[in-house]
């Protein structure tokens, strides 16, 4: 076509494919954001993935998740109720983190640093509250990655596996949130603008998705 | 217009998809809690996760608000996953089958709860596991 553009000193390999052109409106932060979780996504779902495989593939008994993780509370045991407990507490840390991105596309630095903080203090709880799951389970019931005293052997490396992966990301995105926190506070997003609330809301979402997941096909069926 | 102005939207929705989610959730649990089993049991837990995780999704993670390149871009890839998952779940479901039929596993064994093991009266279980072992 044009042999000037050729000889041109700027001509390299990334502007003939690049059509300068935008594709996604957002912020690069984001965008980036996304797709570390769609990644994230693969990793988790070839987990679960892993856990439908080896859970369909052994003949041995399925350990009854409603009693292993049954609490008493003085009375008989509560099926899965610290499992519940936590749950919730998720979905309530999930309530504020939204909250938080509203309030931060308000310039409310007040609100979004204390509702962030109260995100990542539930967070903080939630991954207590698996410490104290693990050691339950490893201590009182002898629950091993290689095996357990109740049925299948698959059932302890599934599930330190999984939840581990999990509690890991919950251990991140508190970091995370209060690093933010306290910038906002600082005002260091006042010329940047909040996007970054938003993105680091983007995770933590993301964390309970993941565990709506787990939820429901480790510990309900 | 929104890499700007971002994600803002009235607070009202939250309140509402917040409380939505943990009526969903008690749901769930209400599932274990009166020990529902078989095939309504997988239904009512599938059908309360979907509808949890696509809310989050949708409304948390803005986005239904998002322009159709992002979010072709989110949902689009995560399809593929389901090839797996659907051939995972037919290779699991023939090794088991192939176990139990020339392999002589037994498929009526049954899992042992932690009553078993601290002091409950199921002597008899407690036998039938260890033949499984």
């Amino acid at each position: 076509m044009s042999d000037a553009a050729i000889s041109e000193p700027n001509s390299t390999l990334v502007e003939d494919w690049s059509a300068d052109k935008q594709a996604y409106h957002v912020p690069w932060g984001k965008a980036m954001m996304w797709i570390f979780l769609v990644s994230d996504t693969f990793i988790f779902t070839s987990f679960l993935t892993g856990y439908l495989h080896v859970r369909l593939s052994t003949t041995e008994p399925w350990p009854l998740q409603s009693e292993i993780f049954a609490l008493s509370f003085g009375g008989d045991p509560i099926p899965l109720i610290l499992i519940a407990i936590m749950t919730f507490i998720l979905i309530t840390s999930s309530g504020t983190m939204a909250l938080a991105v509203n309030f931060g596309y308000r310039r409310d630095k007040q609100k979004t640093f204390w509702f962030m903080a109260a995100t990542a203090a539930f967070g903080a709880s939630f991954v207590g509250m698996q410490v104290f799951e693990w050691s339950k389970l490893i201590l009182e019931e002898g629950v091993r990655p290689w095996g357990n005293p109740f049925g299948a052997s698959q059932f302890g490396s599934v599930f330190f596996m999984i939840t581990g992966f999990h509690g890991l990301h919950v251990t991140a995105g508190v970091i995370y949130l209060l690093t933010v926190a306290f910038k906002v506070k600082k005002g260091h997003y006042d010329k940047k603008g909040y996007e970054i609330v938003e993105i680091a809301g983007l995770y933590w979402h993301f964390v309970d998705l993941v565990w709506v997941f787990i939820f429901a096909f480790f510990y309900l069926l | 217009m929104s890499a700007e102005a971002g994600q803002q939207h009235p607070l009202g929705i939250y309140y509402k998809i917040w409380t939505l989610l943990f009526v969903l959730s008690s749901f769930s649990y209400a599932v274990d809690y009166f020990n529902v089993q078989g095939g309504m049991r997988w239904g009512l837990v599938l059908l309360f996760m979907a509808l949890k995780a696509g809310f989050i999704v949708a409304i948390f993670m803005h986005v239904v608000w998002e322009r159709m390149a992002l979010v072709l871009t989110i949902l689009g890839p995560p399809i593929v996953l389901l090839v797996l998952i659907g051939l995972m779940s037919v290779e699991g479901f023939y090794t088991s089958q192939a176990r139990y039929r020339y392999m002589g596993h037994d498929p009526n064994a049954v899992a042992l709860t932690p009553s078993d093991l601290h002091g409950g009266e199921h002597g008899e279980e407690e036998e039938h596991a260890e033949e499984a072992h």
